[in-house]
């Protein structure tokens, strides 16, 4: 399938990228491209086909229930790009009431 | 005496058990090496690479950081180890380089990207950890492109990886740091990661053993994540008892990771010398022909017949998922890396671009630290995974997926091991594909069935060709070798019986090809 422009824009905001109009207009035939190529999967016939994730078919995978450290807070922090009170910090998430 | 850095992880390592050689002599040798041509500022305790600007034509730029200070702490620390008369293992003390995609405390994890630039780990990846606790000397962090995403190592943030057989030439990707390393003689062991051929593609590029384990038995704890349903770290070196032994100290499962299989891991080591007579060799029908290059074909052919000589039974086999391999995975691997990479969000570590609300400040930051091709896929992923999307590709992707492992499942009834060329050209310029990400894509039409399988597989140089633009320049041919799940053992086995019976081991040359030897190395 081919993607528009506007097309391109709307996953750019689900995929929290902030896309410059030229990124967009060169994105729009790469992505047409890639996914024209791809597309080539639903030639095959397989309503009936189990899908696969992983190789061994693991499931439930859990590990004992025993308390072990974990990293120090400051180490953990140390790699944050903002810092305050101990916490991770971010701007606003909810926007103020108008 | 040879040249430290020539010999082989088995060759040193025996030296250095033996009392001939130190372990800060055999870092300290690789060290100097480093300086004199990658491309570092050999300065402090962690040497930086220059900036991409700064790098020249003929720097090969294998490493991103050169953990030196490190490295020579660890070699002092197995000397006196080894002087006291501990036991210690049977890589002790061999020098090894690591890919930027896993973490190392005390060193920075970019993969490649400005994202993570500057970024220090606060734990150990588990292959790192076992690394040291085998012994094995990390050098440094290896280029890489962005995330793991690329066959070429030319969509690092940090500038670009040249082969070392010609400079001008790509070393495959995205372990292309890793392998120019090891073939450039940087350091005889390297790890890397593959999640559709990025260890396999450069190591065939430059001439090298690259082996992908069998999804699940290489722990990805520490490793960042690209495709997590088939990222797999696995070695490089130059030659297939080497990557054995790498293998053998680093795999094995991990309860740290989920997804990390469990019970014994087999004996690579064990039967690696039994040869191959009477092994039932398998040749992919669908490996081959439109698309490989008539140089990769002739070597690929000539390797058929060694195996035929050697006592093993050649026959062709089919496998008839294996043309929508590339097309599943090119849904599979950006879907699952639109969701890894969700988690750089300007949060937690990395970049920051501020702006007023978190959704811009996270759209700002995902704009600015990723590069085109990390764009490129998180939109596919993002799309493929969108409402109205998911059954007709991811699921559909996924459901290809079985098919391909049953096509495997029932080809090695009748073989024992698949083989194929790794890649269906030989190294091209630098340059040449970045303008066209499918072409570049296509790169990856005979790794990808094993890694959407699960499935081992290793390649290892096979023979020369000539360039197809240019007949006066020489480069290496990987054979592949696949074989079944956790039958990492029986795919070395072939692999080691071959190397073995055609004597070939590349070391870079040409007219373009870094300098193999250089006296200041001389042991003294």
């Amino acid at each position: 399938m081919a993607l528009s422009e506007d097309e391109v824009r709307h996953v750019a905001r689900l995929a929290r990228l902030a896309l410059s109009d030229e990124e967009v207009a060169a994105l729009a035939p790469q992505l047409s491209a890639i996914l024209g190529y791809a597309e080539q999967v639903g030639e095959v016939a397989a309503d009936e086909v189990v899908p696969t994730t992983h190789p061994f078919a693991l499931a439930d995978v859990t590990r004992p229930d025993e308390r072990t450290p974990s990293l120090p807070r400051e180490d953990v922090l140390a790699g944050a790009p903002a810092v305050e009170q101990d916490r991770f910090a971010v701007p606003r998430i909810v926007a103020e009431e108008g | 005496m040879a040249e430290l850095t020539q010999l082989t992880a088995v060759e040193l390592a025996a030296r250095l058990a033996a009392g001939e050689v130190t372990a800060r002599e055999a870092v300290d040798a690789h060290l100097d090496r480093i300086a004199a041509l990658d491309g570092v500022v050999a300065d402090g305790d962690v040497w930086a690479a220059k900036p991409a600007e700064e790098l020249g034509a003929d720097e090969p730029h294998a490493y991103l950081a050169v953990t030196a200070a490190a490295a020579r702490a660890h070699a002092d620390d197995i000397d006196a180890r080894r002087a006291a008369g501990a036991r210690l293992g049977p890589l002790a003390g061999v020098p090894l380089a690591l890919k930027d995609v896993l973490t190392m405390r005390g060193a920075p994890t970019t993969c490649g990207s400005r994202m993570l630039e500057g970024w220090i780990p606060p734990y150990d990846a588990t292959v790192t950890e076992r690394l040291r606790a085998a012994d094995v000397v990390v050098l440094g962090k290896t280029n890489m492109d962005e995330f793991a995403m690329g066959s070429s190592t030319e969509n690092s943030a940090f500038g670009l990886t040249r082969n070392p057989w010609d400079l001008d030439r790509v070393p495959g990707g995205s372990s292309g740091g890793s392998a120019t390393a090891v073939a450039g003689l940087m350091a005889p062991l390297a790890i890397g990661t593959d999640t559709g051929g990025s260890i396999r593609q450069p190591a065939a590029l430059t001439g090298l053993v690259g082996v992908k384990p069998t999804y699940g038995t290489m722990s990805r704890y520490g490793l960042v994540a690209f495709a997590s349903s088939l990222d797999q770290a696995g070695p490089f070196a130059r030659t297939v008892e080497d990557a054995a032994l790498l293998q053998s100290v680093t795999w094995g499962h991990d309860p740290r990771d989920a997804t990390s299989v469990p019970g014994e891991v087999p004996d690579l080591l064990a039967g690696l010398k039994r040869g191959v007579a009477g092994l039932k060799v398998g040749v992919v029908r669908e490996l081959q022909g439109e698309g490989y290059e008539p140089g990769v074909e002739a070597v690929f052919a000539e390797a058929l017949e060694r195996l035929a000589a050697l006592g093993a039974e050649i026959v062709e086999v089919s496998l008839p998922h294996a043309p929508f391999g590339l097309p599943a995975y090119y849904l599979i691997a950006p879907s699952e890396a639109s969701s890894n990479l969700a988690r750089f969000d300007g949060v937690r570590y990395g970049l920051r671009v501020d702006a007023p609300t978190a959704e811009e400040m996270n759209a700002a930051t995902r704009a600015a630290g990723f590069g085109p091709e990390v764009k490129r896929r998180i939109m596919i992923g993002t799309h493929a995974l969108s409402s109205g999307y998911f059954d007709a590709y991811y699921l559909q992707a996924s459901k290809i997926r079985t098919l391909i492992a049953d096509d495997f499942r029932a080809a090695f009834e009748q073989v024992d091991v698949l083989v194929s060329p790794t890649s269906p050209s030989v190294a091209f310029r630098l340059g040449d594909k970045t303008a066209d990400p499918m072409a570049m894509y296509l790169n990856d039409v005979a790794t990808v069935p094993a890694s959407l399988a699960g499935i081992p597989a290793l390649s290892l140089p096979a023979g020369l060709a000539a360039a197809p633009d240019d007949p006066s320049t020489s480069l290496p041919v990987g054979l592949q070798v696949m074989a079944p799940l956790k039958r990492d053992d029986v795919m070395y086995r072939a692999a080691w019986a071959f190397e073995e019976a055609t004597g070939f081991r590349p070391v870079p040359v040409g007219p373009r090809a870094v300098a193999t030897h250089d006296a200041t190395q001389e042991v003294r």
